[in-house]
């Protein structure tokens, strides 16, 4: 199985990904710079959190137009497995490979805390090894995390049983309390939470590891 | 920005004695650029005039010291050839002018300090003071600092794992930012900021040079008045996104052996890092300004000289080394220019457009610097002996100490500080110290800071001593073995002899307990003039102290107490309630008589909790501090969602035992068949120890009358800040 994971100028989270899938899926990622023109074949592409570009202009905006979102999209299109996580997330609805936005927090603070969410459904790529409907804590920390979409789509989304997982109580602000999204097709999941800090019980969780087994999983059977 | 009245010497801060010496030094009239640079090299911020003397009194060796004050941070040794380097430094003048942009670039600052020496930072902390919370100012401040602190270390991912928030009148005019730094290293990548190699090229990296923060060292060496808003230009403006490239650009060369020398940019900018590297080094430096680069047109040599743009390194690099350096820089968009060489002059030369703007020799601006031993007194203290009210209900005092703004929960503020990044920390906000695992061993570090001002202003001895013991326990608590801390003394204005003489007291406390306690001084800052109008800040030293956890496999099942098990404390009964919290809710003024401190009591105890947790005996572990046993033992059954029922106390004796602040004490619990185990080690140790009671369900039981559910202790102790801060008025 072949990840990449794709770090922008700002990117923080890149090593703590990277150690997740090292540790969970026993493989080590390539890391790439934005700056290279393709991504090299992959099975799973991770955009991992932090703040690129500075957030400058709205959060994720400058790294959705980066010249490497093409070959992104490309892939995305072509059915490869890809997460954006937290700052990821941003980029991807940026980009428009999910739908909705990312808006500042309700209470306009970071919030950086171990939330409660429930996974709507089990069976995707990313959360086989998860239980429909359970109950799982995985840390959040994040600016910009109050998801929003017009009516119609959020509709959609829920029809097409889009949602990953949701807050277990109000935390942002986000509609009907979604924290992950997948795109129509399942392939492309969108998360505020950081399951790469949930990999180790010793941190207080690794309720975060099933999405990286899950993905290994698939590859496995 | 000189006044038609004014002298030039003045208008820098420099008085009439130290005008005197410079022109004596100079032996001609200095240009405009020189005496900028004479301006700030020595203000009090850089050149530690009114205290250098008395900061070689600490107590800074120790066999787990591998680098001492000195440096840019401290370095000790935590084995398996792996070095911890930290420090604390205060952002508190320019906190108070532009909360935001002020504590994010005191934090910006410390991590600089961190990584310059080679070390990833893996950990934030920080001490932060305000007037009281009805002051109008403080909901502001408050909000801002707290915003700038998260905004700065989120971005460039750094946890941040512990600190404390304090709230006092005497802050009203000039609140306080002490932010500390850790990093990671090996113990043969630490770099150091002694320049040589007459030639070698002097480079510079990171931001453009703007006129931002200019004589921010000299408003750093100054009190304040109602004026003191104007001073908002000398403000920094930091970009985290910048620091984070900086960071990674950094660490990367430092891979590379080309670097012989680093050095980042901080109060005094270019000035101070270019004659620090030089004079480490006992070598010249000439600076050619047409190569900065700059980020506004037709700089001057005295505003780039003086500026105080953030996010800035300066290096000395092997010349067969420039390319790859310049390679990397390129790598992270980080500006990379060779500005100067190192020269055997001795002197430091700015050249600009062809003029040579300065040329002085280095000595003047450090060795040979002004330094005072200003006037001391010996005080006479005359004892207010605390009077409390008679008649002071439990219930209602429990819970209005757990309400009050120096003891209440503080998770407002520290949900706003990323404390998960990196995926290490390995305990929840709130508790007596952070601890962050190192990252693919077995072993964690602890970290917490910590001072009680109202003991400090009371009496500094006393008071330094117990910063340090307490943040010592705080360590213990945690499991891990104190190694040594960084301090952040913050005091009014020096030249007043009472003050002076606190500080040096002060120094002395901290001598002693670090002495007694093997708990040495590694690095730390000193912050004046912290006073508005003539009304000076409480003394404040604040500590940040660092532990060692060999083997993160003691955490396993502890830091939780569990319903049956029994609650211990060790350490005397609380008796002291002079200078405590409860008088200072009641009374809201505390006397002067703070707690005493018995060192040796302090280790001894310190020593067995440590062995009690390493022996996994104990299930949990609080240090008893700020409001006494009932605080420490309410803390931990709301964070557990438990309830506690005490053991009968006399009548007579329940005010002073549930609220004395008696010092060397911690709050265990033990679960059952334990019990024995721990009885008998402590026995054979000698310690003062007692049953106070158990842990129950869901209820806080006194006396058989008094009774406190575990909603009610959490709603007093969560709800005051959110219900200020979220006040819109």
């Amino acid at each position: 199985m072949d990840v990449t994971i794709i770090r922008f100028p700002g990117t923080n989270c890149d090593l703590d990904t990277a150690n997740a899938v090292k540790k969970v899926i026993g493989i080590n990622p390539n890391i790439i710079s934005c700056k290279e023109s393709n991504i090299p074949k992959s099975d799973l592409i991770i955009i991992p959190g932090g703040f690129s570009y500075g957030d400058y202009l709205r959060s994720g905006a400058i790294a959705a137009r980066e010249p490497i979102m093409d070959d992104l999209e490309l892939k995305g299109n072509q059915g490869v497995y890809i997460i954006g996580i937290c700052n990821g997330f941003q980029i991807l609805t940026e980009r428009k490979l999910l739908p909705g936005s990312l808006l500042k927090n309700s209470s306009l603070k970071f919030i950086s805390k171990n939330i409660k969410l429930k996974v709507d459904r089990n069976d995707t790529f990313f959360t086989s090894k998860y239980k429909t409907n359970e109950i799982v804590k995985i840390p959040i920390a994040h600016h910009d995390g109050n998801f929003f979409v017009d009516r119609k789509t959020l509709n959609s989304i829920e029809d097409n049983n889009q949602v990953a997982l949701r807050y277990m109580e109000p935390i942002n602000g986000s509609l009907n309390d979604i924290a992950g999204l997948y795109n129509k097709d399942l392939n492309i999941l969108g998360l505020m939470p950081h399951p790469e800090r949930a990999i180790d019980m010793k941190t207080g969780t690794n309720d975060g590891s099933k999405i990286f087994e899950s993905a290994l999983n698939f590859f496995a059977t | 920005m000189i006044g038609k009245s004014m002298d030039i010497y003045e208008s820098h801060s420099i008085n009439r004695e130290e005008k005197e010496l410079l022109l004596n030094y100079m032996g001609r009239d200095p240009s405009h650029t020189e005496i900028g640079i004479f301006s700030v090299m020595w203000s009090e911020h850089c050149s530690y005039k009114s205290s250098r003397h008395w900061l070689k009194k600490l107590h800074t060796k120790g066999k787990q010291v591998i680098q001492g004050p000195g440096e840019n941070a401290g370095v000790i040794d935590i084995g398996d050839n792996q070095a911890i380097i930290f420090k604390m430094e205060s952002h508190n003048h320019p906190s108070f002018i532009e909360p935001y942009q002020g504590a994010a670039t005191g934090v910006g600052g410390i991590m600089r300090d961190i990584f310059t020496m080679g070390a990833r930072p893996i950990a934030l902390l920080n001490s932060i003071r305000f007037g009281e919370l009805a002051h109008s100012k403080t909901k502001f401040l408050l909000s801002g600092v707290v915003s700038g602190i998260g905004g700065y270390g989120n971005c460039v991912g750094i946890p941040t794992v512990a600190g404390e928030t304090g709230f006092d009148s005497s802050y009203n005019g000039n609140n306080l930012v002490n932010a500390m730094c850790v990093g990671l290293t090996t113990r043969d990548k630490i770099f150091y900021s002694k320049a040589s190699g007459i030639g070698n090229p002097v480079v510079y990296v990171g931001a453009k040079t703007g006129r931002d923060g200019i004589h921010g060292a000299t408003m750093a060496s100054g009190e304040f008045d109602d004026e003191s808003d104007k001073n908002r230009p000398t403000v920094q403006v930091g970009d985290p996104y910048a620091e984070k490239l900086l960071l990674e650009a950094c660490l990367e060369l430092m891979q590379k052996d080309a670097i012989i020398s680093i050095q980042d940019m901080g109060a005094a900018g270019l000035t101070s890092s270019s004659v620090e590297m030089a004079d480490k080094g006992r070598v010249g430096i000439e600076l050619n300004l047409d190569n900065i680069p700059t980020r506004q047109e037709n700089l001057t040599a005295y505003e780039m000289m003086l500026s105080e743009s953030q996010e800035r390194m300066l290096m000395v690099l092997k010349p067969e080394k420039t390319d790859i350096a310049k390679e990397v820089f390129k790598k992270w968009d980080v500006d990379f220019a060779i500005v100067g060489k190192i020269t055997e002059t001795n002197n430091i030369v700015v050249l600009h457009n062809g003029m040579i703007e300065a040329d002085i020799p280095i000595k003047f601006l450090t060795d040979n610097a002004p330094i005072y031993k200003r006037e001391t007194i010996s005080k006479n203290k005359q004892d207010q002996k605390n009077q409390l009210s008679s008649d002071i209900k439990i219930k209602e005092a429990i819970l209005r100490v757990l309400n009050s703004a120096n003891i209440c929960s503080k998770k407002w503020i520290w949900e706003q500080y990323d404390r998960t990044i990196m995926a290490n920390t390995l305990n929840e906000a709130g508790e007596d110290a952070g601890i962050v695992r190192i990252e693919n061993t077995e072993k964690a570090i602890a970290m917490s800071c910590d001072v009680t001002p109202r003991y400090c202003d009371a009496d500094a001895k006393k008071g330094a001593m117990q910063a340090v013991s307490e943040c010592w326990r705080n360590i213990i608590s945690m499991g891990a073995k104190p190694l040594a801390i960084t301090n952040c003394l913050n005091f009014g204005n020096p030249e007043k002899p009472e003050i002076m003489t606190d500080f040096v007291e002060t120094i002395n406390g901290i001598r002693d307990a670090s002495i007694v306690l093997d708990f040495p001084v590694v690095s730390g800052n000193v912050s004046l003039y912290n006073e508005t109008n003539g009304h000076p800040i409480k003394n404040t030293p604040t500590i940040g102290g660092v532990g060692l956890i060999k083997n993160i496999g003691i955490l396993e099942d502890f830091g939780s107490a569990n319903v049956g098990d029994s609650i211990y404390m060790i350490g005397k009964k609380g008796s002291h309630l002079d200078c405590s919290t409860l008088e200072e809710v009641y009374n809201n003024t505390s006397s002067n008589n703070p707690p005493e401190v018995d060192l040796n009591q302090e280790k001894i105890n310190g020593n067995c909790v440590l062995e009690l947790i390493q022996e996994k005996i104990i299930s949990s572990c609080h240090d008893i501090s700020d409001g006494g046993m009932i605080v420490a033992l309410c803390e931990l059954i709301i964070k557990d969602e438990i309830g506690a029922t005490l053991n009968k106390i006399a009548e007579d004796q329940l005010i002073r035992q549930l609220f004395g602040e008696d010092q060397s004490r911690y709050i265990i619990t033990i679960k059952p068949r334990f019990v024995s185990a721990f009885e008998n080690k402590i026995k054979k140790n000698g310690i003062d120890y007692e049953l106070i009671g158990n842990i129950t369900s869901s209820q806080l039981k006194i006396n058989d009358g008094i009774i406190i559910s575990n909603s009610e202790l959490k709603n007093s102790y969560e709800s005051l800040i959110p219900s200020i801060m979220s006040n819109k008025e």
